[in-house]
């Protein structure tokens, strides 16, 4: 390694296992969030992902007492919570919220408990932790084949519902028009989410996933106008945050207290943060030609007088 | 009009006697109507008339609850939409022309591989709506009578036979909606599209209507202009009296005074009667 890199990358961080490991998980799994985050704001389904990605808890905490590992808990739960909401009705705009919020007290009512009996049971927080912050550095080799599995299978599905995916987040009414199976596609795209939050999830714990799955898509949404850009955008920011976010963290063990490293989560959501942060101000400077002008809001019914609504001849 | 195929004479579209009730009310009550290849159809009734409900029934969105809806012509049912009262998103990160080339291929797996056909059929259909000034920028920050070419585009650049619009002049000032009328009338008819486009507002759609679809509470008058613009069609068909009066070359349809007034009757105006082709 270059002395002049030495700051920035710490010495032995290249040769540590549980290093490699989280480098290359947190760059499949930013690549993920980022092609499905962009869809999550397209579609306004944000607070769908923030409650299956709090809903993992459950499943993750669950995968503790019963001494597997989280990321099953986290697939687990969040597969069969995507498919309460689908039957209670989020295809209905306004059934959405409901049955969102409704699924979500449930989970989170169990989580409580696991993670009480977790911390009874094992007589440590540490589940607790890393469940709900996560914690890349601890991921193990033997679960690594099951991350990339998950991935490229939601990359696939997404990569394959593309273009019906996109008419219908632009608009249902003409994805139905045009014969687009909408509700299949919702359901199918609802299976991606709950995959790729569960896999946020196994990086930067539940409650913190939301960030990665919606913070780059958002800041991308701002930079481009297109919409294979802005995937690739949102994937570019999203890996970028996390390997800075995992250098930091690597560096940290040297910043107070000394020998205890500050969480990857913690960079991570504040990288993302201030990435959108300065988004807005890309988007301030792009805003040059669309000074679009507003339409007459709308007509004033015709009353009685012809001349209001003239034809010309 | 499309005197190229073999079908002139068969309509491309037949509506029958189609019933639809929604719990205990009718919305639609009996409608029949035809719409020949390359015709230009105007759906006229207020708001409430079941002309949404009518556009869902022949997109197969809504089931009839009596009644048939049989398309007619070669081939398959193919029919371009251009919804109501829609205004896209300003933050949709898509470019009016990414709009438009979505109406090519929507429905089909997988990305959008750039090809050369593709994207000169996307540019003939920006040039035909007079979009190519405005085709890359982002569409949801486009003027409402913008955003309406640019739908219009989407719907057509399948090549549909018939095109269905659902009061795409509502949330037009009155020049907008003029130039979209005209434009639309121009594209079908180079095209032999047929057109079914709804209006609470007869006026802008006079000089370039071939049939007229009258809608009111739920029942249907159609014709030409002249058949169906007559004191009697249309006091049989909102039920009390109306009159159709001709002031200064000009017909306005005034709902009968002293009947309990369901105002449905709303005062049209136009230029002359009989501008049908």
């Amino acid at each position: 390694m270059s002395h002049f890199l030495t700051p920035i990358f710490a010495p032995g961080f290249f040769d540590s296992e549980a290093v490699r490991i989280a480098i290359g998980v947190g760059a499949l799994v930013a690549v993920v969030t980022g092609v499905v985050g962009v869809f999550t704001v397209l579609r306004g389904q944000s607070f769908a992902g923030e409650a299956l990605g709090d809903i993992g808890t459950t499943g993750g905490s669950g995968a503790f007492l019963l001494g597997v590992g989280p990321l099953w808990g986290f697939v687990a739960i969040n597969v069969v919570a995507a498919a309460a909401m689908e039957l209670i009705g989020i295809q209905r705009p306004r059934g959405r919220d409901l049955a969102t919020g409704i699924v979500l007290g449930a989970g989170i009512g169990l989580a409580a408990l696991f993670l009480y009996l977790d911390t009874t049971y094992n007589n440590t927080t540490g589940a607790a932790v890393t469940i709900l912050f996560g914690s890349v550095f601890a991921i193990s080799s033997s679960t690594v084949p099951l991350i990339a599995g998950l991935s490229l299978l939601v990359l696939a599905l997404m990569l394959t519902l593309y273009r019906p995916l996109l008419l219908s987040s632009v608009s249902a009414e003409m994805a139905a028009a045009r014969g687009i199976p909408v509700r299949l596609i919702g359901a199918c795209y609802l299976l991606a989410l709950a995959l790729a939050t569960a896999l946020a999830a196994i990086t930067i714990g539940t409650i913190l996933s939301t960030a990665l799955l919606v913070g780059p898509a958002a800041s991308a949404l701002r930079l481009t106008k297109r919409p294979l850009a802005a995937m690739l955008t949102a994937v570019g920011i999203g890996v970028a945050v996390m390997w800075a976010g995992i250098v930091l963290a690597y560096d940290s063990y040297d910043w107070p207290p000394a020998g205890h490293g500050w969480p990857v989560s913690f960079f991570v959501v504040t990288l993302v943060f201030v990435l959108y942060l300065l988004s807005g101000l890309g988007e301030l400077r792009n805003r040059r030609r669309s000074t679009a002008t507003p339409d007459t809001p709308e007509m004033p019914p015709a009353p009685v007088s012809l001349m209001v609504s003239g034809v010309e001849s | 009009m499309s005197d190229a195929g073999t079908s002139v004479s068969e309509n491309i579209l037949e509506v029958q006697e189609v019933d639809v009730r929604l719990s205990a009310r009718k919305i639609l009550d009996g409608v029949s109507f035809k719409i020949a290849p390359g015709e230009f159809t105007g759906l006229i009734g207020s708001n409430g008339a079941g002309k949404t409900t009518l556009f869902r029934v022949i997109l197969g969105l809504q089931a009839p609850s009596a009644g048939s809806v049989y398309f007619g012509g070669p081939g398959e049912r193919s029919i371009g939409y251009v919804p109501q009262k829609f205004l896209l998103d300003p933050d949709l990160p898509m470019r009016a022309r990414d709009l438009v080339g979505l109406g090519l291929d929507a429905h089909r797996l997988g990305v959008p591989r750039p090809s050369r056909t593709r994207s000169a059929r996307v540019e003939e259909m920006l040039d035909a709506v007079d979009a190519r000034g405005f085709a890359d920028t982002r569409v949801g920050r486009l003027s409402g009578g913008e955003q309406q070419r640019i739908l219009i585009a989407h719907a057509l650049i399948g090549r549909p036979r018939l095109l269905l619009l659902d009061e795409p002049l509502a949330n037009l000032d009155l020049r907008s909606a003029h130039e979209v009328v005209a434009l639309l009338a121009r594209i079908t008819r180079e095209q032999g599209i047929a057109v079914l486009i709804s209006a609470h507002e007869i006026n802008p759609l006079l000089g370039v209507m071939d049939r007229i679809v009258y809608l009111a509470g739920g029942r249907a008058a159609s014709g030409s202009t002249e058949e169906v613009v007559r004191a009697d069609v249309l006091s049989e068909l909102y039920g009390h009296h109306v009159d159709v009066l001709n002031v200064h070359g000009r017909v306005l349809i005034v709902a009968g005074a002293g009947e309990d007034s369901d105002l449905t009757g709303h005062e049209v105006a136009f230029p002359q009667v009989g501008v049908v082709s």
